[in-house]
Parts: structure tokens; C-alpha cells; sequence
């Protein structure tokens, strides 16, 4: 009785189409939502992901987030340094200096000096030029977007000319050579990423008493970082974050304190609720429409179990149609312009169980009302004209 | 005019009882707006006979045909075919037994438009368990005994004329050899012409010595094809009687019926 359930679902075009519309555009608008949300949220940690080697981050006890710089005293390095179960640590700046560009306007740059012996907390992906090259009078390495994008040179047809290994910036007033170009996990704030010597980057940033912005530690081998961070906020008084703690605080800041979950989450809730409405409504009508030909089925001998069954076989394959689509057409869209522009889209494997969660959801509540009347319709319906 | 009361209610000798009714009621509805369809039928169909059911509209003779068919629970009485008595089963039971043993002809046709002819002759095959393809060519070769050709056995419903769409109901009714086939006005979305021939098809191919056919119609056009007619009026049968035919001789105690 399936493949007759099928054809009947598939006969009626209109419905049919109707209703994996509905269910592509639930789908596409949930699956492409949250990814975006969730692109954006993993750019807000963008950093902590970046720098991959410490497994301790110390800040100010006041920090909020990875952006929440408050400033440590120099020495606080050593400080930490002699915590039992720290097998290293290192000074880490980060800050936002302005670079003059060739047309005279000003370019807000995400700076980082990385220590000067180490070069610690480096880009993970080096384009051209070393990270060693650092160490060369004056030298920064800058992103790839940024290097293309806000920090292009104007060319003389009003192209842009992307930086290149050689060429020079004025960073707060002090003339950087350009050592390198590296590719790093897109940031939050979407601003150029320039990295240089920690000494480098204290000179450039404004003065201030303070200009340490992390400690960057490592564990020693077979301790527990955990135990480690504990150790340090008991010694120091700072706060000491595993990395995937770091990122949570960050995270949780984000969805706090913005107003983006309850923007996203509304987007998603249209989707569903477009979806329910839509597709379930068409299916409830296709039901209605083919009362007739399920009262007849039921006069003819199918029991409840069966119409059932083929009720939910044909919300299960338009769910599945309308959700391929949708996941398809959203991966499309994000693998389309990921690649052209700086759009956040992250879509993990979890936000396809939850969007399949969703459809599953309206397709199931679609079905429910069918199911409801099916099982309710007298088979002697069948003799009335 | 002549009386069609008459009791006992005559029928053809030495053959088994399908169809047997005493004293059934059915009531729609409670209260003030409760309807009594019917009030008391008293109704005996034998294997070999073709059963006309008729009277004016609202009488209670798709009720009573429900009641047979097992698609409606009747209020009191006795109501058994072929010894089961639907009263007696489970809902799941009386289904199955439906899908075994009783064949139906719709007015309306009732052919889903999504499926082809042989697809839907081929429906009563699958619900009682066969799988799709054989009963797919056991449906093919019964849209053959009603006419059918090869171009045909692939057309949707709705690309069939009347007269088409009837006789692929007619081989859905008889596709898994039901002993009871109930039709519900068969002829009435028919032209004369087209609703005699599917009578004669029905006579021909459904008529068999170990199954019975009730059929519901106002057509007094097909009143000849019937072995016994049975009239109703407000819930009850006032009379049973067996019409004169032009293809079969009538039995001496035949009265003709008013249409």
C-alpha cells in the first residue's frame, strides 16, 4: 500500500509542490540562520581558535570576554611563570591601532604582538613570508583579507592592489614593513589583523602603565590544565581560562549581552512557523481531499495501522525532499559566498540534526491532523455522493 | 396497485444464506435531532441472487447496505453474512473481514485518479497482503474480462469515460473474489445505454453460485437484471418481489413493480 500512498502524494502535484516548498524554505531559512548565528558567534572566539599552542589564557579577573581587554602589570608573566605545573608562559598584546593608508583615511587594525623570543600565538597559516621574519626591523605580518581588502592600495584605475611582502604602512603614526601575509580565522569585528613583536606592539599602542593583555601559559606534561588554571587564580589573583573555558565565556557574553540570538532566533522561529503553515495546512488539505479515497481503502479492508502508516510515509518523504533541498540550497548559498565574500556561515553537523529535528517536527504535527481525521472517518462515508 | 408486502420474503431455493437481517435498526443522532434510517429490516439474500435494494431517497437503503457491508455499526437486531456477525468482532476483525469477503461498487465510482485502472483493480489484492506486481497482472486480467484493452490498463481514472470508470469499479469489486458485493447506485451516473451493459457485465462476472450481490439503485431502467427487488420506505422493507425479465423467465409469483 506505500507505493499507492506515494503515488497519491505524487499525483497531486500541486499539493505535492506546495508542500516541499513549504518544507525547503522551513529548512533553507532554519539551516541557513543558525548557520550564520552561528558563523558570527565563532568569530567572536576567532582568536582563541587561532592561537592553538597555550592551553592556559590569564586575564584580569574583570574580563568579560576575549575583547574585554584589561590590562596586566608586565610582571605578572614572571608571576606566573613560577606556578607550579606551568611549563612555559609568554606576553601577548592585542589591541586596535589605527594604520594610515596611501589616500590619507585611517584603517582601524586588530594588532598582536607576539613575544619577542617565541613569536608565540602566531597566525596558524603562513602566505607568504616566515613568521621568523618578524624579528626583522620593523616587521608585521597582515591577513589576507585585510591585506586585500580594507588595506589595498587604490591603483591608478581605481582598482585595488592588494599588500604585498615589501610594501609599508603607517601603524599609529610608525612606518611597519610588510614581512609576510598569513590566513586566519575571520574576526568579529572584521577589521584587518596585524601581528608584530610584543615589544613592537607596546611601542605603538598608546601609552598607557599597563599594556599586557594575556598570558599565554602551557601545562607541564601530565598536568591538568584545569588544575593548573586553579593553581594560578589561587597564587595570582588573575583568572586562568582553559582555552574551551575561554571561548564559553566569550560565547556566552555574546548571547547575553547582543541582541543577535533573539534577532537569529527569530528568523528561525519564521521558518518554522512558515513551514508549519504552509506545509502543514496543503497536507492537511491534501488529507481532505483524499478522504474519499481513504474511507474507500478502509471500506475495502485497510486497517487503521496501515492508513496510518501511509499517512506518515508520505509526511516522512516530502519532509525529507523538502529537507534535503532546503539543507542543500542553504549549503549552496553559504559554500557560494563564503568563498567571495566575508559572510559567517559555520554549518557543524549539529545544525543539521536540528533542522532535521525541526522538519521532522512540522512534517510529524502536519501528519498528526491527517492522521486524526483518517482514523476518525467512518468507512460508510464511502456511500455518500 | 399491487400489494409488495408479502411474507415470508420470498427467495430462490436450495441456496445458501449471505445475507441474513432480522429486526435491524440504526439511529443517527440523540436527543430531539435523533433519526431513526432504519426500524426494523427484515432481509435475506441468497449466494446466486441479485438483490435490488430500492425506494425513495433517505428511505435507509445506504444504511441498510452499510450495515451489511460492515462500514456501520447497526443499533439493534440481527445482522450476519455468511455466519459472522460484525457485532460479535473487533473493529480490526470486521475490517479484515471486509477486505476477504465483500466487494463494493460506488456511485461515484470512488477510483483514486492518482493510480492507474489496473492500479486501483489491483488495491483489494494488495490490502489482503499480495504483493504489488502479481496483483498488478491478476488486475490486468480482470480490466481484460470487463473490456479493457492494453491502452486502457495504464490510463488514470479521470481520462475514462463513465462507463470505463464503472467497469474498472466493477473489476476492483470482484478482483480478489469477494462472496458479497454491494453496490451503491451503479448505474445512476450512467447513460441508459452504458448503465445496462454494466449490469449485463455484473450479471455475467459477478453472479457466481457461492456469492451474493446487493445493489442499491433508483434506475427502474436495470430493474430486469434483478432476481429479487426489495422495496424501502421510512427504515423498513414494505416489500419483496421478483421482477419480470426480458432474458430470464419470471417466477409465477412475480408482480411488477411501480419504478
Amino acid at each position: 500500500m506505500y507505493y499507492y500512498a506515494l503515488k497519491m502524494l505524487i499525483g497531486d502535484r500541486a499539493k505535492y509542490i506546495g508542500i516541499i516548498i513549504g518544507l525547503t524554505f522551513a529548512s533553507l531559512l532554519i539551516t541557513q540562520q543558525s548557520a550564520i548565528f552561528v558563523g558570527i558567534m565563532s568569530r567572536t572566539f576567532s582568536f582563541l581558535t587561532d592561537v592553538g599552542l597555550p592551553d592556559i589564557w590569564v586575564v584580569d579577573p574583570q574580563v568579560q570576554y576575549i575583547d574585554d581587554i584589561k590590562p596586566l602589570r608586565d610582571t605578572e608573566v614572571t608571576h606566573i611563570r613560577g606556578v607550579t605545573g606551568v611549563a612555559w608562559a609568554v606576553p601577548l598584546y592585542k589591541g586596535s591601532l589605527p594604520a594610515r593608508l596611501d589616500n590619507g583615511t585611517f584603517q582601524t587594525c586588530i594588532t598582536i604582538g607576539l613575544d619577542d623570543e617565541t613569536l608565540i600565538g602566531g597566525p596558524p597559516h603562513m602566505i607568504s613570508g616566515k613568521l621568523s621574519d618578524l624579528r626583522r626591523n620593523d616587521g608585521v605580518i597582515v591577513d589576507d583579507v585585510g591585506a586585500k581588502g580594507k588595506l589595498a592600495r587604490q591603483g591608478p584605475n581605481g582598482t585595488r592592489i592588494p599588500l604585498k611582502v615589501g610594501d609599508t604602512l603607517e601603524l599609529n603614526d610608525h612606518r611597519v614593513f610588510v614581512v609576510g601575509i598569513c590566513k586566519i580565522t575571520e574576526t568579529f569585528q572584521a577589521n584587518p589583523v596585524i601581528y608584530t613583536t610584543y615589544s613592537r606592539a607596546t611601542l605603538f599602542a598608546p601609552q598607557q602603565r599597563k599594556l599586557l593583555s594575556f598570558v599565554i601559559a602551557k601545562a607541564a606534561a601530565g598536568e591538568d590544565p584545569e588544575v593548573v588554571c586553579n593553581r594560578i587564580r589561587q597564587v595570582t589573583g588573575l583568572m586562568a581560562y582553559t582555552p574551551a573555558r575561554f571561548k564559553k565565556l566569550t560565547f556566552i557574553y555574546y548571547l547575553k549581552y547582543t541582541g543577535m540570538p533573539i534577532n537569529f532566533l527569530t528568523a528561525v522561529a519564521l521558518g518554522f512557523i512558515v513551514g508549519i503553515t504552509i506545509s502543514g495546512q496543503t497536507f492537511y488539505n491534501f488529507t481532505l481531499d483524499n478522504l474519499r479515497y481513504f474511507g474507500t481503502l478502509k471500506a475495502m479492508g485497510t486497517t487503521n495501522s496501515t492508513l496510518l502508516k501511509m499517512i506518515l510515509l508520505q509526511a516522512l518523504i516530502v519532509g525529507a525532499i523538502g529537507y534535503g533541498l532546503g539543507v542543500g540550497l542553504a549549503s549552496g548559498w553559504g559554500a557560494l559566498l563564503s568563498g567571495r565574500t566575508q559572510i559567517a556561515f559555520l554549518l557543524p553537523w549539529q545544525l543539521l540534526l536540528i533542522t532535521a529535528v525541526a522538519v521532522l517536527f512540522i512534517c510529524l504535527s502536519a501528519a498528526a491532523l491527517s492522521i486524526r481525521k483518517v482514523m476518525k472517518l467512518e468507512p460508510a462515508v464511502v456511500f455518500r455522493s | 396497485m399491487p400489494s409488495l408486502m408479502s411474507d415470508p420474503i420470498p427467495s430462490p431455493p436450495a441456496q445458501k444464506i449471505a445475507v441474513s437481517c432480522k429486526g435491524v435498526t440504526k439511529t443517527f443522532g440523540t436527543g430531539a435531532a435523533a433519526f431513526q434510517a432504519l426500524r426494523g429490516v427484515d432481509l435475506e439474500v441468497r449466494t446466486g441472487e441479485l438483490l435490488m435494494l430500492v425506494g425513495p431517497s433517505g428511505c435507509g437503503k445506504t444504511t441498510l447496505i452499510s450495515v451489511i457491508a460492515g462500514v456501520l455499526r447497526r443499533d439493534g437486531g440481527t445482522c450476519s453474512v455468511f455466519d459472522h456477525d460484525y457485532q460479535t468482532m473487533t473493529e480490526q476483525e470486521t475490517t479484515r473481514f471486509r477486505g476477504e469477503h465483500i466487494g463494493f461498487v460506488f456511485q461515484a465510482f470512488n477510483l483514486i485518479p492518482t493510480l492507474t485502472a489496473a492500479e486501483n483493480v489491483s488495491a483489494p489484492l494488495v490490502i489482503k497482503g499480495m504483493k504489488r506486481k502479481p496483483a498488478v497482472l491478476e488486475a490486468i486480467e480482470m480490466l481484460r474480462k470487463v473490456g479493457f484493452d492494453e491502452r486502457m490498463l495504464q490510463t488514470s481514472p479521470q481520462d475514462l469515460s463513465g462507463g470505463q470508470q464503472q467497469r474498472v469499479a466493477i473489476a476492483r469489486a470482484l478482483v480478489h473474489q469477494p462472496n458479497l458485493i454491494v453496490c451503491d447506485e451503479p448505474t445512476s451516473a450512467l447513460d441508459s445505454e452504458t448503465g445496462h451493459k454494466v449490469m449485463e457485465l455484473m450479471r455475467e462476472l459477478a453472479l457466481a453460485s457461492n456469492r451474493a450481490l446487493i445493489v442499491v439503485t433508483h434506475d427502474a431502467r436495470i430493474y430486469e437484471f434483478a432476481d429479487r427487488i426489495a422495496r424501502m420506505e421510512d427504515g423498513r422493507i414494505t416489500g419483496v418481489e421478483t421482477p419480470k425479465k426480458a432474458d430470464t423467465s419470471a417466477s409465477e409469483n412475480s408482480t411488477p413493480l411501480k419504478p
